[in-house]
């Protein structure tokens, strides 16, 4: 038994899932994550998940864009070098708009997607950690740290009593790949 | 998740009976993990061929120069901005999918978004290839863009539409690359953890170790959110700075405040036939009926008639203010239009865009998969001579009558368009092939509250009004991948 590293609770629906983890959590089991192949709305409320703050960052790199475009624009063509173009002002703020809008959506864009990708750990080639090959396909899966929660036979019985279709007890804790 | 259940009035969005989320992965990813069938062969060697005159027209435009056209001293812009501005619009239908209607909350979005998404990328790609290409010295296409430079006092001119256009269009296409490719993670992990060796380890490396967790899915939805909430000022930006490559010059025909509004509208309309041609034949051979149903198809039929009927608006509108201008030039510009040497592009593309989307208000013909796919390419046609009719019939006539001229396309003008149709078809056929066509994670979470099947159970278990089972009834005989008896025994 002392080999096992983590339990997983393999459900086939998400009902079911969020009863698991309502059972292990009246029981004060801690869980140590959860797996879909889907969103489920109303499971971060469940398991105390802050709200993501990606927004606000995001705000504040549509910020950035907007400024980098109207200094870009300001300092090349009204501070470095003046043009005259059919006698028009240099400093013709209505034109610099669709740029300023434009480069706005782009730095909030890459920064937004690149942040996520940063804070979630997702880069190209990195090695899945993949605790049930199936959590991407068809399971919802409860993974419950076995180390820290000694009670494994009373947990298993409650991951079966939610509905659980199989309970499994992994010796590593990532099944993917070498 | 479904503490409440949607109300049965609603139409499905996911037919047939049976339907599990194992179900909804082998399905989708058939095309995928299977050896492509004959049709598809068929297609892509045809494609493929359209591709390689595409290579030998732009290839020689290169090395010609623009000469290679047929372009003259009075039609400056003719084939090349037309293709540019169709291919755009054509893009546009992805994006106002996959980011106007996540914002509405519009469900039916969620398994036409991922190849409405992915036609948008090739037709900026297209669209990309001709502004490159028209440059006449495609080598020093980065000239546009601000660098820091020492050939003289130039940065680039930032009063310029044709900069801004720069900067639309590759903002346009990057972030709809992101939007897009962030969306299809978890579906390209569904494919590596089903998949074996090789692959695998491609599938691996393009998975970003995406695992599905709690933390993973959250921030997901918020990106999306946020993408969707920028992608729409976006894309409306995009084609309104393209029209102002017309709309701020002083060509009479041109010189309009009309061209962003009903760009976009056209645009969109343009876009949703595109989608509508292409996935009416990949629903079919790819056996997807119960993913894309008549429901979807007629949705769109109703976009369609909407957008075509605001371009109509735009093309009456725009001739009335001609009149009323009193300018005799803008007078002159339409007048010439609709009874000039052109006259046949323009009553083309009135009869294409205005009078037969039209046809879609009965219900008959919009529920008919050959109807809407014929009146889809008749869309796309009409769209293509709005683009020519707007271009070379304001410019074939200018003030000057003694240079007044016609254009006539080369060899070269109707190779690189026909080749650039061949270019977007190679791509999207690979794609169907190596990514799932329909966005699988996306799907799943409708299982439960849109499907046929859960209406089915709501309805046989009897706490429903009559009258609203009736009329769903009723809906679900316009569907072509329903059972009905299963019906006609309540």
């Amino acid at each position: 038994m002392s080999n096992i590293k983590y339990i997983l609770g393999s459900f086939g629906d998400p009902d079911d899932l969020m009863h698991g983890i309502e059972k292990l959590q009246e029981n004060n089991v801690s869980i140590y994550d959860v797996y879909t192949p889907m969103p489920i709305h109303g499971i971060e409320a469940k398991l105390g998940i802050k709200r993501s703050r990606l927004d606000v960052l995001a705000f504040f790199c549509a910020i950035t864009g907007t400024m980098s475009a109207f200094a870009l624009i300001y300092l090349t063509s009204v501070v470095d070098w003046r043009n005259n173009i059919g006698g028009k002002p240099a400093f013709a703020l209505p034109d610099f708009i669709p740029i300023m809008f434009e480069l706005t959506i782009l730095f909030c864009a890459f920064g937004l997607v690149g942040a996520y990708y940063a804070s979630t750990h997702l880069f190209p080639g990195r090695s899945p950690r993949v605790m049930d090959l199936r959590a991407t396909n068809d399971r919802f899966i409860i993974a419950v740290d076995a180390k820290q929660n000694a009670e494994h036979s009373k947990i298993d019985g409650l991951l079966k009593e939610a509905g659980a279709i199989e309970v499994k007890h992994n010796e590593r804790k990532y099944i993917s790949y070498e | 998740m479904s503490g409440h259940n949607e109300s049965i009035l609603r139409e499905p969005l996911i037919t047939g009976q049976n339907i599990t989320y194992a179900k909804i992965t082998d399905d989708i990813l058939t095309p995928v993990e299977n050896k492509p069938n004959r049709a598809w062969w068929i297609g892509f060697i045809a494609s493929l061929c359209g591709a390689t005159l595409w290579v030998v027209a732009v290839s020689y435009t290169f090395w010609f120069g623009i000469g290679a056209w047929g372009l003259n001293k009075t039609v400056g812009w003719a084939w090349d901005i037309t293709g540019f501005v169709w291919w755009v619009g054509i893009g546009h239908a992805g994006t106002l999918i996959s980011a106007v209607l996540l914002l509405f909350r519009q469900n039916w979005r969620n398994s036409i978004n991922r190849s409405a998404e992915a036609m948008t990328i090739f037709a900026v790609i297209c669209a990309a290839t001709y502004v490159v290409s028209h440059m006449g010295r495609p080598w020093l296409a980065y000239w546009v863009l601000p660098l820091p430079n020492q050939f003289g006092s130039l940065w680039v001119n930032f009063n310029s539409p044709l900069v801004w256009d720069m900067f639309a269009i590759s903002t346009y296409f990057s972030v709809s690359l992101l939007f897009w490719y962030t969306g299809l993670l978890p579906d390209i992990a569904t494919i590596r953890d089903r998949a074996t060796g090789l692959r695998r380890k491609i599938y691996t490396i393009f998975s970003f170790g995406w695992n599905g967790n709690v933390k993973t899915w959250q921030r997901f939805e918020t990106v999306s959110l946020v993408l969707a909430g920028i992608s729409t000022p976006l894309v409306l930006s995009v084609h309104t700075i393209v029209s102002m490559d017309f709309a701020t010059s002083v060509i009479p025909g041109w010189h309009t405040t009309i061209f962003p509004p009903y760009f976009v509208a056209g645009a969109i309309f343009s876009g949703f036939a595109m989608v509508l041609t292409l996935l009416l034949i990949a629903r079919k051979v790819l056996g997807l009926e119960n993913y894309i149903t008549m429901f979807h198809i007629e949705s769109m039929n109703k976009i369609i008639i909407l957008t075509g009927s605001i371009v109509g608006v735009a093309y009456l509108t725009e001739f009335f203010i001609a009149w009323y201008s009193g300018s005799e030039y803008e007078t002159y510009a339409f007048v010439n239009r609709s009874t000039g040497p052109y006259w046949w592009a323009y009553w083309m593309m009135m009869t294409c865009n205005v009078i037969s989307p039209q046809l879609l208000w009965f219900k008959k013909i919009r529920l008919s998969i050959t109807a809407t796919w014929i009146l889809s390419i008749v869309v796309n046609i009409g769209m293509w001579f709005e683009r020519f009719v707007i271009i070379v019939t304001s410019l074939h006539r200018d003030y000057l009558p003694s240079s007044w001229a016609m254009f006539y396309p080369t060899w070269v003008d109707v190779s690189v368009f026909v080749g650039s149709i061949g270019v977007f078809f190679t791509l999207f056929l690979l794609f169907l092939r190596v990514l799932p066509s329909i966005a699988i994670a996306e799907v799943k979470m409708i299982l439960k509250s849109s499907s046929e099947q859960e209406k089915l159970k709501q309805i046989k278990s009897g706490h429903l009004d009559k009258a609203q089972v009736k009329e769903y009834i009723e809906s679900l005989e316009k569907f072509d991948s329903v059972k009905q008896e299963e019906y006609a025994k309540i």
